[in-house]
């Protein structure tokens, strides 16, 4: 496949390299991390820029893997009259996403009980097959949490007021609808609320690297004010609850394809009109997904608020333990962008990435409105994750969308033959990093070497000015689905 | 005797795996075994409780798809993985699949879990006959 250098960081590949493309793909990506890049990225985001109405590109981020449907890694928008929805551009784990939040405390304090927080956050946030959360409902409260996401937790006690505005779209969106979610998914999540999961969701204990602030002036916004500083990062999504949503409508998807004429180039991007009664319901149906994983990560938060008061005596709020951010890294969303030199409504699918609004935009909180949305990029467990924020070349670049993490290269298998989960924990804790894992097999299947180089995936990034490095944080405990 | 392997250069963050079947019934069996593989090793499962199943779908692929599914789904409200299942498939207008499955209720201190399977995808899922009975490509989102 022709792929055509447009300027450092950017490649594209025109629409004449297959038959059916209505947009060029690009991929945003170093020389280097292009040669490695997975074939497949290049088979699935040409296919994605075949799907009706879609506008300027398909995008690809520089942590883009092969995965179903789009890639891992995939960014593409649609025309709301013309265009599509597709729940393998969202992928199943409906707003799967990354929270962040700091503490008023240093390593030096927490070094002395870290295993004993481990422990207790290990007892707090259940992880793992078939786990189930303490919150407690019935379907109509369940109903109730789809719909206010976020604020249904703070109303019931998981959270305080100043938590919505440090979430993006304040952890509840709009045009949720409980009546176009089955029966099954809701049996499915009910008792899932405050649970970690498994696969790469993890809860981890990080220090601020102050030697590593790249950007100063957001670092201090971000309350970074003291060397070594405690953060803590949440990644999980919206549990079965979402994977059944994703499930149901791929079937209902796959009958109004014929019923609208639509054909796609692989059966994961099955996709209904955008503007239809299919689209709408599935619309509705993932806007309940993506809220009830708002407040999962609100819940284990709460549950993360308490194991740190249990530990240290203190109350979580003189613990300052303020949320930075918290993204959805697999949703679609409808937002304002730049068509053809005009400013448009269109339905952005981002799957394994980011939104990176900059400065100055309407939806970034006011406190963070002078250094752009922060964006939070969680690496592998044995390596650093980072915090950044959004540009306005991102607006201008890639429609507000930067990466997520660092990008798998090695098969779960492959890893596993590399390595055996206890080896692996104990090496983890040579070098400083705790680890509580639910399973062995799956902590292996995480192993660092199974994973893109992340500082070069954040270095793509801020070199294509994307999105803008802020700080390194260093894992030293993780809690293992 | 259920028989499948998986593929590790497709998808590489999820599962993926080829399956066999002298009769298609067999073949389903197989895919079944391979999504509890993912999670569990599935020797280890006795087979105490029990579910009835029944699908209905137009074509194999969708059965296929709507099968591992209701395992992935019970799987979640249950808490139950599988090991044993003994299934009949017969086609009419549409394919029917009928039948029962065994499992074991989730607990980490007998069992060694490896990952949660969410779902099957649709990405390069294919049914077919083949020389000697039938073969099935999966990929799950783990």
């Amino acid at each position: 496949m022709q792929v055509k250098k447009i300027e450092d960081y950017i490649w594209e590949i025109p629409v004449t390299e297959k038959e059916g493309m209505r947009v060029p793909a690009r991929i945003i990506a170093s020389e280097k991390i292009m040669k490695e890049m997975d074939q497949g990225v290049y088979n699935q985001i040409t296919n994605v820029a075949c799907l009706p109405g879609i506008q300027n590109y398909a995008y690809c981020m520089p942590d883009g893997h092969w995965g179903y449907g789009f890639p891992i890694g995939g960014v593409a928008a649609f025309d709301l009259k013309e265009g599509v929805i597709s729940p393998g551009g969202i992928g199943f784990d409906i707003n799967c996403g990354v929270r962040s939040i700091r503490t008023n405390l240093t390593f030096e304090e927490l070094k002395p009980k870290l295993n004993e927080l481990m422990d207790t956050l290990y007892r707090l946030v259940p992880a793992g097959v078939g786990s189930t959360g303490f919150v407690k409902l019935n379907i109509e409260r369940f109903k109730e949490l789809m719909v206010k996401g976020v604020d249904w937790c703070i109303q019931n006690g998981y959270g305080w007021e100043e938590d919505r505005e440090r979430i993006e779209q304040g952890g509840r969106i709009q045009g949720a609808n409980p009546d176009k979610v089955s029966q099954k998914a809701i049996s499915r999540g009910m008792d899932q609320a405050g649970t970690l999961g498994s696969g790469n969701h993890y809860l981890e204990l990080q220090v601020a690297q102050t030697d590593k602030i790249f950007y100063p002036k957001a670092a201090k916004v971000f309350g970074i004010d003291r060397p070594d500083q405690i953060f803590v990062m949440i990644h999980c999504g919206s549990r079965g609850f979402g994977h059944q949503i994703a499930t149901d409508y791929l079937r209902v998807f796959t009958e109004a394809m014929r019923k609208y004429n639509i054909r796609v180039l692989d059966k994961e991007l099955a996709c209904a009109p955008y503007n239809s009664p299919e689209g709408q319901d599935y619309y509705g149906a993932m806007v309940c997904a993506a809220n009830s994983a708002f407040a999962n990560r609100q819940v284990i938060l709460h549950r993360v608020r308490e194991a740190f008061s249990q530990v240290f005596h203190k109350e979580p709020k003189d613990l300052g333990m303020h949320i930075i951010y918290d993204v959805a890294h697999n949703i679609a969303k409808l937002e304002e962008h730049l068509v053809n030199g005009e400013k448009k409504k269109v339905l952005v699918h981002r799957k394994g990435a980011t939104r990176s609004f900059g400065p100055g935009h309407p939806d970034v909180p006011e406190f963070y409105r002078q250094i752009g949305q922060p964006v939070i990029v969680g690496g592998s467990m044995e390596t650093s994750s980072y915090l950044l924020v959004g540009s306005q070349r991102a607006m201008d670049l890639t429609m507000g969308s930067t990466m997520h993490g660092s990008g798998r290269t090695m098969s779960r298998e492959a890893a596993k033959r590399r390595v055996r989960g206890y080896e692996l924990m104990k090496s983890m804790e040579e070098r400083g990093i705790a680890v509580r894992a639910v399973s062995m097999p799956g902590l292996a299947e995480e192993a660092g070497f199974a994973y893109k180089n992340i500082s070069e995936v954040v270095d793509a990034v801020d070199c294509a000015g994307i999105s803008r490095k802020v700080i390194e944080l260093k894992p030293i405990g993780n809690i293992k689905g | 005797m259920p028989n499948f392997k998986f593929l590790e250069d497709i998808a590489i963050a999820d599962a993926a795996f080829e399956a066999y079947g002298d009769t298609l019934e067999e073949l389903f069996e197989s895919c079944a075994l391979a999504t509890f593989e993912v999670m569990v090793d599935t020797k280890n499962i006795k087979p105490e409780q029990k579910e009835e199943i029944q699908i209905d779908d137009l074509n194999l692929e969708d059965l296929l798809f709507d099968f591992i599914s209701e395992l992935v789904y019970l799987k979640d409200v249950r808490k139950v993985l599988f090991s044993r299942f003994d299934l009949h498939i017969s086609k009419n207008k549409e394919y029917s699949l009928k039948g029962t499955i065994w499992g074991e209720k989730i607990d980490y201190k007998k069992q060694e879990i490896r990952r949660d399977v969410k779902a099957i995808t649709y990405h390069m899922l294919e049914v077919k006959r083949i020389d000697k009975g039938w073969k099935a490509q999966v990929i799950l989102d783990t």
